[in-house]
């Protein structure tokens, strides 16, 4: 039992060192292009709502903790805990994405869709390229965050389900474990995103 | 061959009679669909990889054939564009579908965890994920095949891939799946290694096929969601523009081929690593001697697969980087020649004075150290800056991968298949014609892909449908060899194909290996081993007598 333990935490942590990869490969291309476009970069990020982006810092950072909460909860056969944590968490991934998509539906009204979909400067604005490249870069980041928010909130649901049928007691609760261990690397990613794209300049 | 571990009934299952096996274990089609046994996996998968093979084959001939004459008319049988979607096909079949999974996916799903002395591999419903998301992956690029095939060449550069017609997004979206494929089984196998080896097998006492797939694994796991983003990227480019990889939307397409190389330069070791697992398997065994330098050959695969991230850059000398990042790399490209020669010559010093029987396998392992070392030696040509300015994209390029992705991998793959075979089926096959498919294999090799060396270094580019006359009778000995090679590899695979007709004879150890997979009958029973077996010694060890292996248990 204890060595399946190991290695399905084993197995998760390298699940995880490949999410890593997966929004590196954004991170450095973001980089590469600021370096590029830094003035560009500069004024687009004007346009991202600090107090937005700040609220969903709070919020991912208080699920990260009643994350922990109900991993904690579980190991100690407390199934009342364990499913109220859960479900606090969900309803703070669901927060999450409300706000994201209230973020995301005042961007495209505003012309700020990258590429061709760019209308907010006219083409021949020389600073209308690194602008455009900002958000190609911003909604392909936080939308593949978005995504693994809702993948979270998908497999968190499931987890709910066996944890009210009492699935889960101190001798058993991997499930429990390895799904925290994602939500703490969806939070972390954002916790380096937000700096990223709201705070710069 | 030494007069050590003749029994074939040496180990633990000395005891037993022969017993029920994985494959008559359960019966029907769905008790193979739902399997979590890594054996029938490694099977499914292996059917998979020759069925693909034979297709990216087909591909390859046709290439060559297309090439017969450089100077086509209007009404040539093949036109350029059906050419461009030949080769691109071929690239692509040949790496995703057939060299990532054919030695990881086939052979070590069903070898790794005997070797470990595991009853399965760490993950076993994970590892039928992984089987039907490849078959998902699968069907996709057939599907993008049959829809009018794609055109880009396997690396799918941009802007041209952004572009272009043709299903290119579907095909993308397959290599992202297999990618996913791939990583599902990485991830396995690390797991497995870390926490399945028998009780008294240390690092230092795992097969050496172990080591080089653990390397392997690691390189999958790290390099493969960069691609997988990557593809993704370039999948919304195409469907929604948004300009990325678009110079005129403000993006940059040089920024796809860093991308690109991170994933497809550590790939490649991702192919060749494996070929350099099963040699080390083989030539031990077939020279009865113990691994010359098992440590130094264990941390050059760890070192070929860490070097590997740090060298990418080669591939894109000519493409605009600056003077200095491609001094870097083409230095750091040098190193991966470093932990390459050292299994080289560590595999010949195995050799030397061993007591070699030249059984089909190691005529294949044989082939493959020759094969290697010309593709090993001209990487270094091409990794050197100032000849590679001349021999980039030229059949320079095309001859020297082929020499290490054929050469290496796929001649290996096929020493592998040849050792393995009876513990996989259970029989053994006809030795004189399988010496003579892989002395076929060998010739039409070099015929094909030597002239391509001198094609190359006297500038005939590569991917071209029209070529100056004076090619001609280059290309000529170049399809002349594919054909060569063709009735090579038909004549193994019929030769394999009809021992499956005969009652399963083979011994458990037939080659007298000293590895664990050995110690069990042939083929192998559904749960690997009676007892769990226990390491009392090293690998390879050919001076310890019989008495003691009688110990293992």
């Amino acid at each position: 039992m204890q060595q399946q333990f190991d290695a399905s935490k084993l197995g998760m942590w390298l699940f995880l060192a490949t999410e890593i990869l997966l929004f590196g490969v954004l991170f450095v291309g973001f980089g590469l292009s600021q370096g590029r476009w830094p003035e560009e970069f500069k004024q687009a990020h004007h346009h991202l709502d600090r107090v937005l982006g700040a609220f969903n810092t709070v919020v991912l950072l208080f699920s990260s903790f009643t994350m922990v909460m109900a991993v904690n909860s579980a190991s100690r056969s407390k199934r009342k805990a364990t499913i109220n944590y859960l479900i606090v968490t969900i309803l703070c991934a669901i927060a999450f994405l409300v706000v994201k998509y209230f973020e995301y539906s005042h961007k495209i009204h505003e012309g700020l869709l990258p590429g061709q979909y760019f209308t907010y400067l006219a083409s021949t604005d020389p600073m209308a390229k690194g602008n455009s490249v900002f958000f190609g870069f911003y909604f392909m980041m936080t939308g593949l965050h978005g995504f693994h928010i809702f993948a979270g909130v998908v497999v968190l649901c499931l987890l709910l389900k066996e944890t009210i049928k009492g699935k889960y007691n101190a001798a058993y609760y991997t499930p429990v474990d390895l799904v925290g261990l994602y939500w703490h690397i969806v939070d972390l990613i954002w916790i380096y995103l937000f700096p990223l794209l709201y705070l710069i300049g | 061959m030494a007069d050590i571990l003749t029994s074939p009934h040496a180990g633990a299952d000395v005891h037993h009679g022969k017993e029920i096996d994985y494959i008559e274990a359960k019966k029907g089609i769905w008790s193979w669909m739902s399997t979590v046994d890594h054996k029938r996996l490694g099977l499914m998968y292996f059917w998979a990889v020759v069925a693909n093979f034979i297709v990216g084959g087909i591909f390859a001939l046709l290439v060559r054939i297309t090439l017969l004459t450089g100077n086509h008319g209007d009404n040539y049988f093949i036109n350029a564009e059906t050419y461009n979607r030949f080769f691109t096909l071929h690239g692509i079949v040949m790496v995703f579908l057939v060299i990532i999974p054919s030695v990881p996916a086939a052979l070590g799903n069903f070898v790794l965890p005997l070797m470990l002395g595991a009853k399965d591999v760490a993950f076993p419903r994970m590892n039928l994920a992984s089987f039907w998301i490849y078959i998902v992956g699968w069907t996709m690029a057939i599907t993008a095949i049959c829809l009018g095939m794609v055109d880009t060449g396997w690396t799918f550069y941009t802007p041209y891939s952004s572009t272009t017609n043709g299903p290119v997004s579907l095909m993308a979206l397959a290599a992202f799946t297999l990618g996913f494929s791939s990583i599902f089984t990485g991830i396995n196998f690390i797991a497995t290694v870390h926490k399945l080896r028998a009780p008294g097998m240390g690092w230092f006492d795992m097969p050496l096929f172990v080591w080089s797939i653990y390397s392997t694994s690691l390189i999958q796991v790290l390099a493969t969601p960069v691609v997988g983003i990557t593809l993704v990227l370039l999948t919304i480019e195409r469907a929604w523009g948004i300009g990325v990889f678009d110079a005129s939307k403000g993006g940059d397409p040089v920024l796809f081929q860093h991308f690109f190389w991170f994933y497809s330069h550590p790939a490649v070791y991702i192919m060749i690593l494996p070929g350099m697992a099963i040699i080390s398997e083989i030539i031990p065994t077939f020279s009865a001697k113990t691994m010359f330098g098992y440590k130094a050959v264990a941390y050059s695969s760890v070192a070929i697969a860490l070097i590997g991230f740090l060298v990418w850059g080669h591939h894109m000398f000519p493409s605009g980087q600056s003077q200095l990042a491609s001094l870097v790399f083409s230095f750091l490209t040098f190193l991966v020649a470093i932990p390459s020669g050292i299994k080289v010559f560590n595999w010949l010093a195995t050799m030397w004075r061993g007591n070699i029987a030249m059984d089909t396998p190691m005529v294949w392992a044989v082939s493959f150290l020759l094969l290697f070392t010309i593709g090993g030696l001209t990487g270094i040509f091409l990794g050197s800056l100032s000849t590679d300015i001349h021999l980039h994209d030229t059949y320079f390029v095309v001859a020297h991968f082929h020499y290490v992705m054929m050469g290496g991998t796929i001649t290996a793959f096929l020493g592998g298949v040849h050792y393995w075979w009876p513990k996989m089926f259970g029989r053994m096959y006809n030795e004189g014609p399988a010496k003579i498919a892989a002395y076929l294999y060998f010739i039409g090799f070099n015929v094909l892909f030597l002239s391509q060396f001198v094609m190359g270094s006297n500038g005939m580019p590569r991917r071209y449908y029209n070529y100056l006359p004076e090619f001609q009778p280059w290309h000529i000995a170049s399809t002349v060899g594919s054909w060569i090679i063709a009735a090579g590899l038909f004549l193994a695979l019929g030769n394999l194909l009809a021992s499956l007709r005969k009652p399963k004879d083979a011994p458990d150890n037939p080659w007298k290996g000293t590895t664990l997979e050995w110690q069990t009958q042939s083929p192998p029973i559904e749960h690997n081993f009676h007892d769990q077996p226990v390491l009392h010694r090293a690998p390879y060890d050919y001076r310890t007598p019989v008495s003691v292996d009688r110990e293992i248990h």
